[in-house]
């Protein structure tokens, strides 16, 4: 299977279970999660039920391309259901199906790891599951996202797509992974996982940095001060990834860390807040019609 | 007739570190609710897989036991009118309680008559009682972390999927916030198809056998541990088995298979810990050596799951273990590129607590005691050197590759980059001991750097946190103060090191004093850290056996030394059963009682005049000076010898002699005498506050 075929097969696989297939959401962001299709959808009693591909920037993480296993931007796979269902584990042992994993061929296990994004103020229980004793999907139960509590909890599903790729295809280098036919991974990403670690390690301007995190702050608050919800966010994830570029130049002393981190957490719950108004004022148009396969809520 | 009960919560993957305590809190919730409803039972046990918690209860009998019930009526006054007829109190009793006026009786409570009636509650058959009790169960089971997940009204470790409660051939049937009962269970997760119908609790273990579910966790921990060691002594070895691991994987696994994967020999190069630690901790596999105790290519995981495939999880596991010990290999070439010295500057971006600073103010601070104590122990000019270059170096290898990727092998990275680094033995040393004991029942480091090292560093944290007011409550314990302190007292005595824990703690505070971050005076902090060790201490001494009043008569009068304080504790506890000694424990109490009252020792020989208190002066004047030097030696038991000739001196005393007399200048004379000999004793111990077994 190639990568791209992981990706198709997964598309099929959460479409036929009633999940909306969104887009790449189109700005920088360091996880699945952080895309608005999870944070805030997560929020409130609506139902939600989503999947999509989510390219996610680590530059910590960055390698210069030299690393088999470590990149700048990897790949994630994100399914939200919301409310969890029942079956919720039977459906993702369905989606390994899909990918050609037979479970009864393989030893599955679903090992404790609790998940927490204290950017986001959000947490919760799960696993990491392993495919032979391989990582290779993050398993949680939302507890609580932008500080607030979860009215509907919900399970989210993040495969690692390269890893699940260099396990199907039984290669031991991230950029040997074949694309498609004819393209590996190292075609497509060498030049810029190269790129983005000089970048992010040396060539980042540190001041510009600081001004524009300072700046989509502001942004970000005075959406917020006019009910602006959604573009409010936008520049929260930008100033999350200010700030990931700073952290991996080293330019954030240690005392300065928790309080950059403060900063983004208190402007996710101030977007988390205000969405969920925003959704009660509407009036959760989602409790009014049958979606995702359910039936209708009123 | 009496059944069987089975009531098997079936859930999505627990963790397995909490199975355990959960088991054993299942059992005692059970016992104590089937009690509390007067069922009886026989045999109780819990049993637990990833995927369920099994209660099995014998023998339980068919009804509940016949309660008899005394109901308080209204007060013999309220209950009759004037002419002696029942009141509209009473009637409204007799009402309410469906019984008859010459059913009703007097009976006093407090001084005041009341109406009372006895009622039969006549016991329910235990198969209703259960429907109220299973449910009860459920949602009192506590976990360290647990979840909410679709509306329902109690938390669980993880979602609870199904209920299967079975007494006898009968399902007992009730609901729980949408989770309804069921005679179905499921098998394993991949290899049993379908469901499996359980009809009675005596088909419950065998139909799930044969489902792929061994459910008693102690046969799978044998079964693992016998495939375990076939396989490793099929290959020429032997299995490093970790119980605590061991513990873990019983949990993680219905149906356990070992399987022996190979990786490639050139690994075998690295240090054993950085081998193992991924092995262990990321992988939970069992590592296996040879003859001579080396490290072999080879390691066993065990699978979830029988043998079929099992070639391929082998293929897949050793690819795993493949790219993390290409991950080792490649931070261990890496780090090796910098010296730890060059780490140290770095420590400087590492905090350690927000308020208290980075590691390297962390590291400065530990310096600075560890200079402290090698004073106070008396190390030689060139073990100060050594000690001083660990005390620098402990904490390089926080920010080294592989400390990062594997944070448990902090110290053991430190020592090893420190002699490849053509450090000394004894520095690299100091550094891996620094952190020991690392867990309840670790060793103490075995040299004395290494022990000076260690103290410096926990008596750092928690004077630390104690400065700005992080202190254990309860089961909250973020920074293991407990864990360090206990450390702290286990080095102190397996050293033999005398230590002023007051002078330790004046120069621990002294650097939070100085940047003003102190949440109170520096002396009731100090005094509430000598409080948390105090607690700390009796704790292990009464772990090593020693009465709880020989561990207080000992601390109570000062506690500041500690290992002294264990060689007073020892010399009692063994003075303690010998007859001779308990018989001047009288003695003595009657001595501390007066000498209370006394306002000073001061006596002037001149006012004695009674033979009884000149027979005590010249006994006492005897042996005080040798007393005192032995003290002083330590020598507690010789000592403690002489403080018992006192004995008969003190009963003559107090037989013949009138303390308190009119005379102030006498009474005071013979009090400050009293004083004189309680003092004397206080410097080992207030021996009257040890208890006297009567045998």
């Amino acid at each position: 299977m190639t990568f791209q075929e992981i990706i198709l097969a997964l598309q099929k696989y959460w479409a036929e279970q009633h999940c909306i297939i969104a887009q790449p959401y189109d700005v920088e962001k360091g996880a699945g999660t952080m895309s608005p299709y999870t944070f805030l959808k997560a929020l409130g009693p609506e139902p939600w039920r989503v999947a999509y591909v989510e390219p996610s920037r680590r530059p910590a993480d960055a390698r210069y391309g030299e690393n088999p296993n470590r990149l700048y931007q990897h790949h994630q796979y994100q399914v939200i259901l919301k409310p969890s269902p029942d079956n919720v584990q039977d459906l993702y042992l369905g989606s390994l199906k899909a990918l050609g994993i037979d479970p009864v061929k393989h030893d599955i296990r679903f090992v404790e790891d609790n998940w927490e994004a204290p950017t986001l103020g959000a947490w919760g229980l799960g696993w990491e599951v392993w495919l032979d004793g391989m990582e290779i999907t993050q398993y949680t139960y939302f507890q609580q996202v932008g500080s607030i509590d979860c009215q509907l909890e919900s399970a989210e599903l993040t495969y690692g797509l390269e890893r699940i790729a260099m396990y199907i295809q039984n290669i031991n280098n991230v950029f040997d992974i074949e694309w498609v036919s004819g393209i590996n991974y190292g075609d497509i990403f060498k030049v810029a996982e190269f790129e983005h670690s000089k970048y992010s390690f040396e060539e980042a301007d540190t001041g510009l940095l600081f001004r524009l995190f300072d700046e989509y702050e502001k942004e970000a608050r005075r959406l917020l001060g006019k009910d602006i919800i959604l573009p409010a966010y936008d520049y929260v994830l930008k100033c999350s990834h200010a700030f990931n570029i700073l952290d991996a130049r080293k330019a954030i002393s240690v005392t300065e860390r928790t309080g950059f981190i403060g900063r983004v957490r208190n402007l996710a719950r101030f977007v988390a807040q205000g969405y969920l108004k925003q959704r009660e004022e509407l009036g959760y148009p989602l409790l009014k019609k049958a979606v995702f396969g359910g039936a209708k809520n009123e | 007739m009496n059944k069987d009960l089975v009531f098997e919560i079936g859930t999505e993957e627990i963790p397995a570190r909490y199975m355990p305590a959960t088991l054993e809190k299942v059992k005692d919730i059970a016992v104590s609710m089937i009690t509390e409803n007067r069922i009886d039972f026989g045999e109780i046990k819990t049993y637990g897989t990833p995927r369920r918690i099994v209660l099995l209860v014998k023998g339980i009998a068919e009804k509940q036991r016949d309660l008899e019930e005394l109901i308080k009526g209204p007060s013999m006054k309220a209950a009759y009118d004037e002419s002696g007829n029942p009141s509209k109190a009473l009637l409204g009793f007799l009402k309410g309680q469906k019984v008859e006026l010459h059913e009703v009786f007097l009976q006093e409570l407090s001084g005041v008559e009341y109406i009372y009636c006895r009622k039969q509650k006549k016991g329910q058959p235990s198969k209703e009682v259960l429907k109220e009790i299973l449910p009860g169960i459920l949602t009192s089971i506590s976990f360290p972390k647990s979840m909410k997940w679709g509306n329902k009204s109690f938390r669980f470790a993880r979602p609870v999927r199904w209920l299967l409660p079975i007494l006898g051939d009968e399902l007992i049937e009730f609901e729980k916030d949408g989770i309804t009962c069921s005679k179905y269970t499921k098998g394993h997760r991949v290899l049993s198809q379908g469901i499996i119908e359980i009809n009675d609790t005596s088909e419950y273990f065998e139909k799930l056998r044969k489902g792929y579910v061994i459910v008693d966790q102690e046969e799978r921990r044998s079964l693992i541990r016998k495939q375990c060691v076939e396989l490793a002594r099929d290959n020429g070895g032997e299995v490093l088995m970790d119980e605590e691991l061991l513990e873990e994987i019983v949990y993680l696994v219905e149906y356990p298979t070992a399987l022996l994967g190979v990786f490639e020999t050139e690994y075998l190069k690295l240090p054993k810990e950085v081998v193992i630690t991924p092995m262990k901790e990321h992988q939970r596999y069992f590592p296996v050596v040879d003859k001579n105790n080396k490290l072999m290519n080879y390691f066993i995981t065990v699978r979830n799951g029988d043998n079929r495939f099992i070639e391929t999880v082998r293929e897949g596991n050793e690819r795993v273990l493949r790219a993390r010990l290409a991950d080792a290999d490649f931070f261990y070439r890496e780090d090796r590129k910098n010296s730890l010295e060059s780490c140290v500057e770095k420590l400087k971006n590492v905090v350690f607590q927000e308020t208290l600073g980075t590691i390297y103010d962390k590291t400065q601070r530990i310096i600075a005691i560890s200079e402290y104590l090698a004073e106070a122990a008396g190390l030689s000019h060139e073990s100060r050197k050594y000690l001083q270059r660990a005390a620098y170096l402990c904490k390089a290898d926080l920010v080294t590759n592989m400390v990062k990727e594997f944070d448990e092998l902090q110290g053991v990275m430190g020592r090893e980059y420190a002699l490849l680094q053509g450090e000394k033995q004894e520095v690299a040393d100091a550094i891996l001991e620094h952190y020991m004991p690392r867990y309840a029942g670790d060793c103490t480091p075995k040299t004395l750097n290494g022990s000076i090292l260690s103290i410096s560093d926990k008596i750092d944290t928690i004077c630390g946190c104690y400065a700005i007011g992080i202190q254990p409550t309860g089961s909250q314990d973020p920074y293991a103060l407990r864990r360090q302190a206990i450390g702290i007292i286990s080095i102190m005595l397996k050293c033999k090191i005398h230590i002023g824990l007051e002078q330790l703690c004046n120069i621990s505070l002294e650097p939070f004093e100085k940047r003003n971050i102190l949440k109170g005076d520096k002396k009731t902090v100090k005094a509430e850290v000598i409080e948390f060790f105090r607690q700390r201490f009796r704790n292990v001494m009464m772990d090593r056996g020693f009465g709880y009043d020989i561990i207080d008569a000992a601390t109570s009068v000062g506690f500041d030394d500690i290992y002294d304080l264990f060689l007073r504790i020892r010399e009692l506890s063994e003075w303690k059963y010998k007859s001779e000694f308990s018989g001047i424990l009288g003695s003595f109490n009657r001595v501390t009682n007066l000498a209370s009252k006394a306002l000073s020792p001061d006596m002037n020989p001149e006012f004695f005049t009674e033979k009884a208190e000149l027979e005590l002066l010249r006994a006492f004047d005897r042996v005080n000076a040798e007393y005192e030097g032995y003290v002083d030696k330590r020598e507690y038991g010789k000592a403690l010898k002489l403080l018992i000739t006192l004995e008969k001196p003190i009963d003559d005393f107090f037989d013949n002699i009138m303390v308190m007399a009119e005379d102030a200048d006498i009474r005071n004379n013979r009090l400050g005498l009293l004083k004189s000999i309680a003092n004397m004793m206080y410097r080992i111990a207030d021996l009257s506050l040890i208890v006297v077994n009567k045998i």
